[in-house]
């Protein structure tokens, strides 16, 4: 899921907690056993990782669904 | 499925199997096949078609006796097509194909005793798959039998020209050479097979005693590497019988030569009866096209008009009528081998997981299949075995199934004696969709039970119908037990039941507990006591039987019993009561699918401009969902105002949540005077604009999900904010499903923005900063 074309400007989301602006980083995201490394904004204090709409309806449905019929 | 059974099934689906023509054709011309092409105006592809299986087109289109045309399916209605003019036609106007090239020398020498059609036949067919062929003609012509036609039929020309040129490759040709025996026990010596096409009459004398004893399948004579064929044998003696013997012996003799059996396989040779249904109403007659000149045959023109009269016969009955088969672009019989190939998979993708996931089990197709292929058991076992295999998309079913645990749960689950008795001699089981549609007509038809009959317990709950569908055979037997436990708790009693499709669970895997419907009783003991009173009523309605209630062909009578008793005047859909159609509720499909269950619904809606009337709640929650004005039978019972209730669209995911807790919580302290002792869900108030409720009903996103991911955020502050607009953002994943909501705490409560969802999980964490 590497290849996913996230938009690399920073989202409009700060962590609530920290206040902190969000940093684009490498992260595992898995499904039934098959992991895939994606970039994906989060906070660098706590840890909080972001999930945009448009990766969980687009393309990261369309991975669960392919590995769903694997 | 085993390979056995697989082949069974497939066997059951018979829209593979030739059509009329073809089958009592003794060659099995390919008359459906050509026919398209020529009503195409397609004439070189139609005499490629011809030709695969006919040397001699020009001929057998001028001189056959078309067995074909007795079993058209048109000739009842404008003549059966003329068939052989066609071919004549063919030939006429289509290219012949490039000859088929022989297959490569193999050694072996034949001889052929007759120059008739069988002979002619046979020679061709053996030089074509590389044999070395001697043709010996008493006369000092080919064709035989074929000179008794007129010459205006036949030609001269074109008898000799085609036959000679069938001859043409690998083929010595003897002419006014008159076998005797002498000369046969020569040739039986000399050539490594003899076959004898010698006709009828005295030039066939010598072989007589051979000719009594032709075996009928393999064209054997009693004497070993001797055949025989042609009119000789035939039981009808005619032109096409001749090739088709001729043909069957060339195989014969051919697997004689190789040493391979001489019998192996050779069922559906010569004419037959097929199997193939086509279903002819409603087809105009459409009288049959004459040429013109009679001489000549047809004109171009002309052949592609006729051509066009044929009706291409196939079955696709249950195909036609089921939009869940149409959707997936061939039939039966491909769908069981994908299934059964989809289940063998081991390691790879399996392609075929929805649209075994998409059928609404609903049978249909199995009512209409002339051969009770019912795709409904295939798909209901295929998703049984996918669970057992472990092989079944969590994202399937898995919001039914927690819709069920919800009705089944502590929330919404409820047995209990009629208050103030101690046992049960009727239980009302109204089912959890009446439940989550209509509350207030569960109450109320539960009064109005408990006035008619003695001791009425209730019991709210699921009869576990989606577990079934899901193929959660485990899930569904917990349903049952918690079915029975209740059941006897209660003391037992006859079970009324309000829903079809728990008619249907109960009576299939709970054949002993005693039910019947709710409209059963109604229509035995009267209209309820509560029934409203005359009121103005709507028009005629179409009644649409739900398909759980397929073969409860009492259930039907009695539905139209009451509908007439209240007043209504009902009209029938073309597809009702035993060929009823889904809702696409059933069997999941509107879970596994949507973009079927659509097609299915809108399609049913689209059967009857009248309003509908319907005893299921799913079933009147999915029209009128879609704005087909319909009403549910206690509608008719229990409102005043039909045109209003009848557009009443269906309670949304929550609300139907809602509506079933309520329910119970209402019963229990009205009725039992009990304080429910579940508390209420989290008590958060949520509110959503009608976009964003429907966006996320969509996204099968219920309420108590987003108040869960609320509670969870504003617990631990693990939330985004947006400066901008104030909107916070927060995730949370209860089981399997990760659910995010934008929220804004507003006075009373929090306004929802958005909510959306997705199955992966984070498993590697970014790393935290120094
Ligand atoms: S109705 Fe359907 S399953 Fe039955 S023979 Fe016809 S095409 Fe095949
Ligand atoms: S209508 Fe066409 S396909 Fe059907 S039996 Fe006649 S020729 Fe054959
Ligand atoms: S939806 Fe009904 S008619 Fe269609 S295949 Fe399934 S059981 Fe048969
Ligand atoms: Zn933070």
């Amino acid at each position: 899921m590497s290849d996913v074309p996230l938009s690399e400007a920073p989202p409009p989301w700060t962590c609530a907690r920290c206040g902190e602006p969000l940093t684009l980083g490498e992260i595992e995201v898995a499904y039934l056993g098959s992991a895939f490394p994606v970039k994906l904004w989060h906070c660098k204090r706590c840890r909080l990782v972001l999930i945009p709409e448009e990766l969980a309806q687009g393309r990261m449905l369309e991975v669960e669904k392919m590995l769903e019929d694997k | 499925m085993d390979q056995k059974e697989l082949h069974a099934l497939e066997a059951q689906c018979t829209q593979e199997h030739a059509p009329p023509c073809t089958a009592a054709c003794p060659i099995h011309v390919d008359v459906r096949g050509m026919l398209a092409a020529v009503a195409a105006d397609h004439f070189d592809a139609a005499l490629a078609l011809l030709t695969k299986r006919l040397p001699f087109p020009g001929i057998i289109g001028r001189v056959c006796e078309q067995p074909c045309r007795a079993a058209c399916n048109r000739k009842d209605l404008g003549d059966a097509l003329m068939i052989a003019a066609l071919e004549r036609a063919c030939a006429a106007y289509g290219a012949p194909p490039p000859p088929k090239r022989r297959l490569p020398g193999r050694g072996k020498r034949i001889a052929v005793v007759g120059g008739g059609l069988s002979g002619v036949t046979v020679a061709h067919d053996l030089a074509r798959k590389g044999h070395r062929v001697t043709l010996f003609e008493a006369t000092e012509r080919l064709g035989g039998t074929l000179w008794e036609t007129s010459e205006d039929v036949l030609p001269r020309d074109l008898l000799t020209g085609e036959l000679t040129q069938a001859l043409s490759d690998g083929v010595e040709v003897k002419l006014n050479t008159p076998v005797t025996t002498a000369l046969l026990d020569a040739l039986h010596a000399d050539f490594d097979a003899v076959y004898l096409g010698v006709g009828q009459g005295p030039k066939a004398d010598f072989a007589r005693e051979l000719l009594a004893g032709v075996a009928p399948d393999t064209f054997t004579t009693p004497r070993e590497g001797v055949f025989a064929a042609g009119r000789a044998i035939a039981a009808r003696p005619t032109f096409i019988e001749s090739i088709s013997t001729g043909q069957r012996a060339a195989i014969s003799i051919d697997r004689y030569l190789q040493r391979v059996s001489l019998t192996a396989s050779r069922e559906h040779e010569g004419a037959y009866i097929t199997q193939l249904y086509t279903n002819l109403g409603g087809i105009a007659p459409v009288p049959v096209i004459r040429p013109t000149a009679p001489a000549a045959g047809y004109t171009r023109a002309e052949a592609v008009q006729e051509a066009q009269r044929c009706l291409q016969c196939e079955c696709l009955e249950c195909v036609k009528a089921c939009a869940y088969l149409q959707h997936y672009g061939s039939y039966p019989k491909q769908y069981v081998r994908q299934i059964y190939n989809n289940l063998s998979i081991v390691m790879g993708t399996r392609q075929f997981n929805t649209l075994i996931n998409s059928c609404s089990l609903c049978g249909l197709c199995g009512e209409i299949c002339p051969y009770d292929l019912n795709m409904a058991t295939i798909c209901h076992e295929a998703r049984q075995t996918m669970v057992a295999q472990d092989r079944m998309p969590p994202s399937a079913h898995e919001f039914a199934l927690r819709d069920m645990a919800f009705s089944n749960g502590a929330a919404a689950r409820l047995a209990r004696p009629a208050p103030g008795s101690e046992r049960c001699d009727y239980i009302f089981f109204p089912g959890c969709q009446l439940s989550a549609s209509a509350p207030e007509h569960v109450e109320r038809a539960y009064a109005d039970l408990r006035e008619m009959l003695p001791n009425v317990g209730l019991l709210l709950g699921c009869c576990g119908a989606p577990a079934n569908w899901a193929g959660r055979s485990d899930l569904f037997a917990e349903a049952q037990a918690a079915f029975r436990a209740d059941y006897a708790a209660l003391g037992g009693g006859q079970v009324i039941l309000a829903c079809s499709t728990c008619y249907q669970m109960f009576k299939t895997h709970l054949p002993d507990v005693p039910a019947l419907s709710l409209w059963e009783l109604f229509s035995e003991h009267g209209l309820p006591p509560s029934a409203a009173a005359p009121r103005s009523l709507p028009g005629p309605l179409a009644v649409h039987d739900p398909c759980t209630t397929r073969h409860e062909s009492a259930i039907h009578e009695s539905v139209r019993q009451l509908l007439r008793e209240m007043g209504l005047r009902i009209e029938e859909l073309p597809f009702n009561r035993e060929r009823t159609e889904c809702c696409s509720y059933g069997g999941l499909m509107w879970l596994a699918n949507r973009e079927v269950a659509e097609t299915v619904v809108q399609r049913r809606i689209a059967e009857q401009p009248l309003d509908y009337v319907t005893y299921c709640a799913m079933c009147r929650d999915f029209f009128a969902d879609r704005q087909k004005p319909t009403l549910h039978l206690l509608d008719i019972l229990y409102e005043d105002d039909l045109t209003a209730r009848a557009m009443r669209p269906g309670p949304r995911f929550s609300q139907r949540h809602d509506n079933r807790a309520r329910l119970k919580r209402r019963l229990l302290t009205e009725l039992w005077e009990e304080p429910m002792s579940e508390p209420p869900a989290i008590p958060i108030q949520l509110l959503l604009s009608e976009e964003v409720a429907a966006r996320v009903e969509k996204r099968l996103i219920l309420e108590e999900d987003i108040r869960e991911v609320i509670a969870y955020a504003e617990r631990t502050g693990n939330r985004f904010h947006n400066p901008q607009t104030g909107h916070f953002l927060a995730s949370h994943r209860p089981a399997n499903v990760t659910y995010w909501v934008e929220y804004t705490p507003v006075d009373d409560g929090y306004q929802i923005h958005n909510a959306y969802s997705h199955r992966m999980e984070i498993v590697m964490q970014p790393e935290k900063a120094e």
